[in-house]
């Protein structure tokens, strides 16, 4: 597991060249910097100034080789390199809030834009005037989009928002692609129709009476699976759930014992990794034929466990302090990150054989994990 | 042991009568303080996932309006209860939209 430390400053996004040699990070300020490996060290070799408030999301397209940011000046950027000079092209949005989270659909024709006016932004280039248009997707969104993913056929969007719903739309554009064929989302799709919507707080298991979690929590990240077929989106009630479309549409959710999960993704078609404020990632696994979510594990660097005999003196101090009287070392975090990871991303394998991933965080570190070490370091992981 | 299962099984979550959740509250009081601290452990365990939630949200509601001997008892109960539900179980008493 690599760990690099780039700055102090919490790493509001960042996003991945093609090559995966070069990544572009947006440390809390307003400006994107992109570094380039060079052996074991990071270098920076391009600062990409324009926006005018803190660059909220990055997105890396791999084959055109564009980067768009989005920030919370209302403002999105498309960037192409010429000449190895990164320029920016201003995209207008027409939103009167910060954006939050931008996209780059499958094919790259298109990109979506998640902001706290509570619509989503499809914006795709028009070739007659050499401009990005946007159309917006507003019925029936209530609260800010904080999270996008695109299906991989170019045309559906899921949306995780604040209002406690996670949300699959069609963003199909018809100036620049063709009718898409039915998916087990939906057959009609016209532009900004709602596939699908969980009813967050719905349990998918027995409840004796004692009910539903009521309410859920704002929905921080949202992944398709490879195929496409399924949905997984993380919540702030500390709930994880998975939807898999078709006729009948099942949710299996899964409420968990840490704090909530920020980000989330498919390593393969049954296994999600997630992670967010307990600061390591954690392994969920899902099982299609009986519709059940479980807990895998705690993905981190194993720390060696210094057992050492607590002395009386610290044992009544740890009465006094905490009123009780085990040792608990709990004054330094032993997992990689030291603060809350925020994003998530997948190096190498795609989402249906990931073997790598990336995590950053508001420590302002990237670490790079490794699927197969993970699996042969912790022994009851399995990854399906 | 039934007391508790009994009245946790039906919570007046989705009623906004303020008279009918205080009422419940407080039967849950008396239960939770009726019970022996050694007993408390095997209480919890008893309940499911759902059950624990639940408990938890009403470990809190009971904390908001402190009589002499409550807190004590409460503060047993929110102990073993959270080494059943986890941080994540407080987490969702925060961030639950409707109250017990």
């Amino acid at each position: 597991m690599a760990y690099h430390s780039f700055l102090l400053e919490p790493i509001s996004c960042h996003a991945w060249n093609k090559d995966r040699t070069q990544i572009a990070l947006c440390p809390n300020n307003h400006d994107v910097y992109i570094y380039k490996k060079d052996g074991t060290k990071w270098n920076k070799i391009h600062e990409l100034k324009e926006h005018n408030g803190q660059v909220t999301g990055i997105d890396w397209a791999p084959d055109s080789d564009r980067i768009v940011t989005c920030g919370a000046d209302r403002n999105a950027y498309v960037w192409t390199q010429k000449e190895g000079v990164w320029k920016p092209t201003l995209v207008i949005l027409r939103i009167n809030r910060a954006a939050r989270c931008v996209k780059w659909s499958p094919r790259e024709n298109k990109f979506a834009v998640g902001s706290g006016s509570r619509l989503i932004s499809v914006c795709y280039f028009e070739q007659e005037n050499d401009w990005w248009v946007c159309k917006h997707i507003k019925k029936p969104i209530r609260s800010t989009i904080l999270s996008l993913d695109w299906h991989p056929n170019n045309v559906l969007l899921a949306a995780g928002s604040c209002d406690f719903k996670c949300r699959v739309f069609s963003a199909y554009i018809k100036e620049v692609e063709e009718k898409p064929g039915p998916t087990s989302w939906g057959s009609k799709m016209p532009f900004g129709e709602m596939l699908f919507e969980s009813s967050e707080g719905s349990e998918a298991g027995p409840s004796e009476g004692a009910g539903a979690a009521g309410g859920g929590g704002w929905v921080h990240g949202v992944c398709f699976s490879h195929s496409g077929n399924r949905l997984t989106w993380t919540s702030h009630d500390s709930s994880v759930a998975v939807a898999e479309g078709g006729k009948t549409c099942t949710i299996s959710s899964l409420r968990s014992d840490n704090l909530p999960l920020l980000c989330v993704t498919f390593i393969t078609e049954n296994s999600i990794v997630a992670a967010g404020h307990d600061c390591y990632p954690v392994l969920f696994v899902y099982d299609g034929a009986k519709g059940s979510l479980t807990y895998g594990g705690k993905l981190d660097v194993p720390k060696q466990a210094a057992a050492k005999g607590i002395s009386a003196r610290e044992r009544f101090q740890n009465l006094d302090r905490r009123a009780s009287t085990t040792q608990t070392s709990e004054q330094t975090i032993d997992t990689l990150h030291k603060n809350s990871i925020s994003q998530l991303s997948v190096l190498e394998g795609g989402r249906s054989k990931c073997s790598k991933f990336c995590t950053t965080g508001m420590d302002g570190g990237m670490a790079i994990w490794d699927v197969k070490t993970l699996e042969s370091a912790m022994k009851d992981l399995k990854i399906a | 042991m039934e007391a508790l299962q009994a009245v946790l099984k039906n919570p007046p979550i989705n009623t906004k009568n303020q008279n009918v959740k205080e009422r419940a509250e407080g039967l849950v009081l008396k239960v939770l303080s009726s019970f022996k601290s050694s007993d408390i452990e095997k209480g919890v365990q008893s309940l499911d996932k759902n059950g624990v939630d639940l408990l938890m949200k009403y470990i809190y509601k009971g904390f908001e309006r402190p009589s002499e001997n409550s807190s004590a008892v409460l503060l047993q109960w929110h102990e073993k209860a959270l080494s059943a539900g986890g941080v994540g179980c407080i987490v969702r008493v925060l961030t639950a939209r409707k109250t017990v």
